[in-house]
């Protein structure tokens, strides 16, 4: 590598992309949703409506009911009621038909959804349209196909279904995670209360509509939208048999609390600062795209996103020049424009505390890289950021950020670069990038993740487990594991 | 046409530090320059650029002197019916071709490449190489499309394919030496990226895919590495070193991918005729057809533009 490296590339000037808006003429957004309770859409007991609105542009798209106490407990009443009646004596394979069909309509409207996704949620279309929903239909899809075969997956044993389960699910993949927590859920057979975040609730209530039109039986799903309040409510209400939580560890950890002592079993998805780590024999070009798609995808709202970044020292001002001239190719903005790379910041919350931690990260001594690419005057924007010159006792190494900020670090040996991995509370997921297998090896058997993947990032697959250790959470979800949090194992009859 | 600023003077690469591909890695990220979209503006200036990247060729057997005039009228006169567009950047010819190219392309701007040293196997002794390029240079040639030694290279004797490389180039004199690496025969990414290297090391003004006789030719992933490999090689050295995909490129939509990858790996500074072309023969019409289409709204018949 050479020590300086005058010769510039320039991206800035020339030819440029044209705008090339996706279409929203297709797109049908109701001015008020209310709660769906019982196969109905039913107006909340107290009348409280919130907005939500668009973080591209601060419009605001629609008003959502806010379930107050009385409404989660009508919305567990009619859970309970279905799961007593129709669903828990239906025919497995019955049970099954309602999924796909589920994952049918969704991909029938899977055009509709992704712009819903990214008018509600600011990431880009390319992302909404090619992962989060193609994604939440085959989630769907893949649990369908085991709601009639759960005593293969679970050899000499009987399961059964727990009865109704209390679901909160996070705003940086809205209807995916829905998926993540409604399939396997229905399949093995039990009924639901799904609460969505309160600044992107209008795919789950989309979603209600595809479930209705599904003609699942009146209150297998029910669908509650509120903020933290009507979390609560669903953690607490005693006729809740498993509460699925995706979200902040701070969450979590009062989940963990406000259950404890009863008989509710619980799968918590809570936060990660994932090591993605970069050997000097890897493929580098490759590595820093997973670099990039690693902390800079969904605009780095994402759980198990590469925010912490281990490069051995050999390579790592030829990674972070390299790292920096991709920056330089992304393009934030318009999150409906097909060429966007980087969306909108999902909320004003979110966007003031991903800049409190560029001020801290600056504060601390780090020094801070950004993209030169302009962002819009209104909405909620963050250019992609780079922190080199931290340590392991640097904070923005340290907390979950949830934006598009990276903290780059060196090692030297394979053993440090382990240490330093491991070393965080967090154990969601991580990267290895080698040309050895055999490194491969030794790095994925001791770093301690739920998921490591090996020169790649951020693969997601439904017959793949997904979930975390330490305080990145407890549970499974996805894949064969994924049933097994929503059933009771009985001794074979 | 101006070369490059920054002289070449051949030195061996160190092949231990030639980096390393990921071909997974190298799709998705194509995959990604593919779903860029290009609409309106953007795209006419796009069909534009390449329009005036093209180098036109006809490498037949059977070519005469009379198939090469009409190729020079073409690539002098792409369209008359649509004024103010650019003419190609060059046609490419056979040696024997050369001065009837020259004849007919007289001060048009249209550079004259040449083809050469045993094209497209190289199976001919190094002397009768230097030979052909010498005589295409004096016919008039002023780019040079010369293969490696393929064998040579795969092989392992890469001061072999080193040696040659810097002899062409020398032979070439003030001819913009190219150099056709003729990836569908060097088979991996990881060798496509190593005579990339060598090639540039040895003198290369610009790098090729492909001679057009062998499948594979051009591919996204296979240029997608060798503009990995310039703009290395221009971090490190600073010379600009040009790019030229070629074969296996027939419609607009595929060359303005390319376009999407080029501006997206080595940026602004190369996207002009002088450090990137396409090698192709059908792909001008269809950009003229697809121009005609962002200016009316509709496509015409193909009858209505010159085969050739």
């Amino acid at each position: 590598m050479v020590e300086s490296q005058p010769n510039k590339l320039a991206f800035d000037s020339g030819w440029a992309y044209s705008p090339a808006p996706e279409s929203t003429d297709h797109v049908h957004i109701d001015k008020k949703y209310d709660l769906f309770i019982g196969g109905e859409f039913v107006a909340p007991v107290k009348g409280g409506y919130f907005e939500t609105i668009n973080p591209a542009t601060e419009e605001v798209l629609s008003s959502v009911a806010e379930a107050t106490d009385a409404d989660v407990d009508r919305a567990v009443k009619a859970a309970r009621k279905a799961y007593r009646g129709a669903w828990s004596k239906m025919n497995a394979a019955e049970r099954g038909k309602y999924i796909f069909r589920i994952a049918r309509i969704l991909q029938e409207r899977a055009r509709e959804f992704s712009v819903i996704e990214s008018l509600d949620g600011g990431k880009p279309i390319r992302e909404s349209r090619d992962i989060d929903i193609p994604l939440a239909a085959a989630h769907f899809f893949y649990y369908a196909g085991w709601a009639d075969k759960l005593g293969y997956a679970f050899p000499g044993r009987t399961p059964k279904a727990l009865g109704v389960a209390g679901q909160i699910i996070p705003w940086n993949f809205p209807l995916l995670m829905a998926a993540w927590k409604i399939a396997p859920a229905l399949a093995c057979g039990n009924t639901v209360v799904l609460k969505p975040a309160e600044t992107t609730p209008l795919t789950a209530m989309k979603l209600a509509e595809v479930i209705r039109d599904a003609g699942l039986p009146p209150g297998v799903v029910n669908i509650v939208t509120g903020a933290g309040k009507t979390g609560a409510a669903i953690v607490n209400h005693p006729d809740v048999d498993k509460i699925a939580f995706t979200g902040s560890t701070d969450v979590g950890r009062l989940i963990q609390r406000a259950i404890a002592g009863t008989k509710k079993k619980y799968t918590l998805e809570l936060g990660g600062k994932a090591a993605n780590i970069i050997f000097a024999d890897a493929a580098i070009d490759q590595a820093v795209e997973g670099i990039v798609n690693g902390i800079f995808f969904n605009q780095g709202h994402v759980c198990c996103a590469g925010s912490r970044l281990f490069v051995q020292e050999s390579v790592a001002d030829e990674v972070i020049q390299k790292l920096k001239d991709r920056m330089e190719t992304l393009i934030v903005g318009d999150p409906l424009d097909k060429n966007t790379d980087v969306g909108a910041i999902n909320s004003a919350p979110q966007l003031e505390k991903i800049e409190s931690y560029l001020k801290i990260g600056q504060q601390e001594g780090a020094e801070m890289y950004q993209s030169s690419c302009p962002v819009p005057k209104r909405g909620y924007w963050c250019r992609p950021t780079i922190f080199t010159g931290v340590s392991q006792s640097n904070r923005v190494v340290q907390e979950e950020i949830f934006g598009p900020v990276l903290a780059i670090q060196t090692f030297r040996t394979l053993e440090e670069g382990l240490t330093k991995a491991n070393n965080t509370p967090y154990g969601l997921s991580g990267g290895v990038w080698t040309d050895k297998g055999a490194k491969i090896f030794k790095m994925t058997q001791q770093v301690r993740a739920g998921v490591i993947w090996a020169n790649t990032f951020n693969k997601f697959d439904p017959t793949s487990p997904f979930g975390g250790y330490k305080e990145s959470g407890v549970g499974r979800e996805g894949g064969l594991h994924g049933l097994g949090a929503y059933v009771r194992l009985e001794p074979q009859s | 046409m101006s070369l490059s600023a920054v002289p070449a003077s051949p030195h061996f690469p160190d092949l231990s530090r030639v980096a390393l591909v990921d071909e997974v890695g190298v799709n998705e990220r194509v995959a990604r320059f593919q779903s860029r979209s290009i609409k309106n503006e953007s795209k006419n200036d796009a069909l534009k650029l390449i329009l005036s990247m093209i180098d036109l060729t006809t490498l037949e057997g059977q070519d005469t002197p009379g198939k090469v005039r009409q190729l020079c009228q073409k690539a002098m006169h792409l369209h008359d019916a649509m004024p103010g567009l650019p003419h190609v950047a060059a046609v490419c010819v056979y040696p024997t071709m050369v001065s009837v190219a020259k004849k007919a392309l007289g001060a048009s701007g249209i550079n004259i490449a040449s083809v050469a040293t045993a094209f497209p196997s190289g199976m001919a002794p190094r002397h009768i190489k230097l030979e052909e390029t010498k005589i295409a240079v004096a016919e008039g040639a002023n780019e040079i499309d010369m293969v490696i030694s393929r064998g040579a290279f795969l092989a392992g004797e890469y001061g072999y394919v080193f040696d040659e490389i810097a002899a062409i180039k020398e032979a070439c004199g003030d001819a913009h030496l190219k150099v056709i690496l003729e990836t569908g025969e060097i088979g991996t990414l990881d060798r496509v990226r190593r005579a990339s290297v060598l090639a540039m090391h040895a003198g290369a003004d610009f790098i090729k895919t492909s001679t057009g006789k062998i499948q594979p030719a051009a591919t996204l992933p296979v240029t997608l590495v060798m503009l990995q490999a310039i703009r290395d090689y221009f971090r490190e050295t600073g010379r600009m070193v040009g790019m030229k995909p070629a074969g296996g490129i027939s419609n607009a939509k595929l060359a303005i991918h390319y376009l999407v990858m080029l501006r997206e790996t080595l940026g602004n500074a190369w996207m002009t005729p002088q450090w990137y072309r396409f090698g192709a023969s059908s792909l001008a019409n269809d950009v003229l057809m697809q121009l005609r289409k962002q200016q009316t709204g509709v496509y015409q018949s193909a009858d209505y533009f010159s085969k050739d």
